[in-house]
């Protein structure tokens, strides 16, 4: 639909969505005494226009004296009564908060985070919420998200005190990749919880970018005795887009899956996922990081096929020979091994 | 067009909700405007109506008023229309505008943010401002989310075709479901696998193809004490006694192997020797594989043999 098109119908979607807009808009205009055209057309996600067209329509019946008019910037109403309050909260409605609260809540465990604790905003909002949805809000128990433990508390709770206190933090960052620990200060940003992973999200000094890091590869965190300043110019991450974003320089890898090395589709975001039959798997990575791509191959072995670049193929093979010749020397058994690495 | 049939269907609402009588379909057209000529069209169309406030979870009751030889009438109990009150603290807005963004772009987003308007329009002010620094995110990717959740909010039975771990085939599967987990940022269904006559959870991202309903909504019965999240669990993390791995590591190499060592000695060839557990060979052998040259298997001869097959096969 051309956004034309959706203005004279009062937005986006159907007929019934409309419905439910206009049966919202009633009582979110009654419940504020003032109320803009530009701060509810946002709050409703829609346009001023398609707002408007809500506000002019016309009920003209002795049923339905509501009278929804716009003067001078404000949208004023009159005599609405049979719709002055919300309809209630559907299932999916009331699950979707409900379950996102308590999963907020176990970040918040985890994190020890004051906004987020015990007896906090949270569980009031909770009990509060679940109150008001009633039976609609049964089914959100059958709905459970559970928040990685494999960051120590200890880590997390640092975090929080530098987020909470302004302060600079000095990370030992493991990067898997390199197989090695990187040190660097990072004036932290924000706490993200994606996809049940940990994240601090900060300024990084040593790149001079915003970076993301995930918390169960710190291997080390201080809070310094400095004030985090965190630049004009740092732009949070979008998480909505993904955490990581392949980038147009990134490496694209082929790879082909046997049944046993499906797993890499569903753990890691492809760019191409085709069948080959018999469960087998053709899927396209996209990585800035050569080194990563080239562990993930060589530990696969025979379960993922380096179908492209050809550079990392013959990588793969050359650590393999290597890695194979070591065994040839060192013996198997704890004895002394006599071999020169 | 379109302004005209939502202007019949707010005029309806209202009119259902101002009536304390059931309102027989003739009271309704008189009353309602915008409904056609022809009885059997008005008819037709009503039925229609009804079906989109219902799906809006309107609650229409239909009934009568008790008198004799009446046609049965229609009315929307204010009780169970309005939203009971609810305000919220400033603080507890703010956590509330936290959650709302959780399912951004995922299965329930749209139902997320439908809740928020609500309560929006019930006074609460969810603003962005003092947010707690945190930015959650739930991802509900697999296109098996979304009929997997109908099938747990109306407990409906379910089949679809699953290909298990290691797999090559996919079969046919028959699932109650009891309820749905993220576990590890990834979805999970757990229930009764009616086959096996079983207890069972699967990935939602190794159903092959679509999730069908295989009976009507209320016929699947959760037993009370069922603990989805324990299920999944339990099935994810089966309890296998952990061993021990004697390796060599090349000196100054291995640190993600070192990170989990019980015990570290260096050596004086090059190689320091490290001593850590596992719990399974296939899953262990990659990981120690992925280190290449760096890492050798000391101990156990099953773990080394493994490691070796996973090397020469990446020379394939």
């Amino acid at each position: 639909m051309t956004s034309a098109k959706a203005a004279e119908r009062g937005g986006p979607g159907t007929s019934s969505d409309r419905l439910q807009r206009l049966l919202a808009l009633v009582p979110y205009v009654i419940s504020r005494k003032v109320v803009g055209l530009a701060e509810t057309a946002a709050a409703f996600g829609i346009t001023e226009r398609e707002l408007l067209w809500c506000v002019e329509l016309r009920t003209p019946d002795p049923y339905c004296p509501i009278d929804l008019s716009y003067e001078g910037g404000e949208i004023v109403i009159s005599q609405a009564e049979p719709v002055d309050r919300p309809l209630r909260l559907g299932v999916d409605e009331a699950s979707a908060l409900l379950v996102a609260l308590r999963m907020l809540a176990e970040v918040g465990e985890l994190g020890e985070v004051p906004d987020l604790a015990e007896s906090s905003a949270l569980s009031r909002t909770i009990a509060k919420l679940e109150a008001a949805a009633g039976e609609a809000g049964a089914a959100s128990a059958q709905v459970a998200v559970e928040v990685d433990h494999h960051a120590e508390r200890s880590v997390l709770a640092r975090v929080r005190e530098a987020l909470d206190g302004g302060r600079r933090l000095h990370l030992s960052y493991y990067v898997p990749g390199r197989d090695e620990a990187t040190e660097r200060d990072v004036d932290p940003m924000r706490l993200l919880v994606v996809e049940g992973r940990t994240y601090l999200e900060g300024w990084c000094r040593r790149a001079e970018a915003v970076r993301v890091f995930r918390l169960d590869r710190v291997l080390r965190i201080d809070v310094l005795e400095v004030a985090a300043e965190v630049p004009r110019q740092a732009e949070p991450v979008d998480v909505d887009q993904g955490l990581f974003r392949p980038s147009p320089d990134d490496m694209r890898v082929v790879l082909d899956l046997t049944p046993q090395g499906r797993w890499v589709a569903e753990y890691y975001p492809c760019e191409d996922v085709t069948e080959l039959g018999d469960g087998r798997l053709r899927v396209t990575l996209r990585t800035p990081d050569a080194a990563w791509a080239r562990r993930l191959a060589l530990g696969l072995g025979e379960d993922g096929r380096v179908v492209a670049p050809a550079a990392l193929a013959a990588a793969v093979r050359a650590d393999a020979t290597a890695a194979l010749a070591a065994y040839s020397t060192e013996p198997a058994g704890g004895g002394p091994s006599p071999a020169q690495g | 067009m379109s302004r005209r049939k939502t202007e019949r269907l707010l005029s309806l609402v209202v009119c259902l909700l101002s009536s304390q009588r059931y309102l027989s379909a003739t009271q309704i057209r008189a009353a309602v405007p915008g409904y056609p000529d022809s009885f059997d069209a008005f008819k037709r169309m009503f039925e229609r109506d009804k079906e989109e406030l219902r799906d809006l979870g309107i609650p229409l009751d239909m009934g009568t008023n008790g008198t004799v030889d009446e046609e049965v009438g229609y009315r929307i109990p204010r009780q169970a229309y309005v939203l009971p009150d609810i305000t919220l603290e400033p603080d507890e807005a703010a956590v509330l505008a936290v959650a709302a963004r959780v399912w951004h772009r995922a299965e329930l987003a749209g139902a997320a943010a439908g809740a928020l308007l609500k309560l929006r329009a019930a006074g609460v002010e969810a603003e962005e401002a003092a947010q707690p620094g945190i930015e959650p995110r739930l991802q509900a990717g697999e296109a098996a989310f979304a009929p997997l959740w109908e099938a747990v909010r109306d407990r409906r039975p379910v089949t679809f075709r699953y290909r298990a771990a290691g797999r090559s085939e996919a079969q046919r599967r028959e699932l109650e479901p009891w309820g749905v987990v993220n576990r590890h940022g990834r979805w999970y269904a757990a229930g009764h696998d009616r086959a096996r006559q079983a207890v069972r959870a699967f990935r939602l991202s190794r159903i092959d193809g679509r999730v069908e309903f295989c009976g009507p909504p209320g016929s699947v019965t959760v037993p009370a004490d069922a603990d989805v999240r324990e299920l999944v669990r339990s099935w994810d993390d089966r309890p296998v006694p952990p061993r021990t791995a004697l390796l060599g590591v090349r000196a100054g190499a291995g640190l993600g192997i070192r990170r989990q060592a019980t015990r570290e000695v260096p050596g004086s060839d090059g190689w320091d020797e490290v001593e850590l557990p596992f719990a399974e060979v296939a899953w262990f052998s990659e990981h120690l594989a992925s280190f290449g040259p760096d890492v050798v298997v000391r101990e156990p001869a099953d773990l080394r043999d493994a490691v070796i097959t996973r090397l020469k096969g990446a020379l394939a």
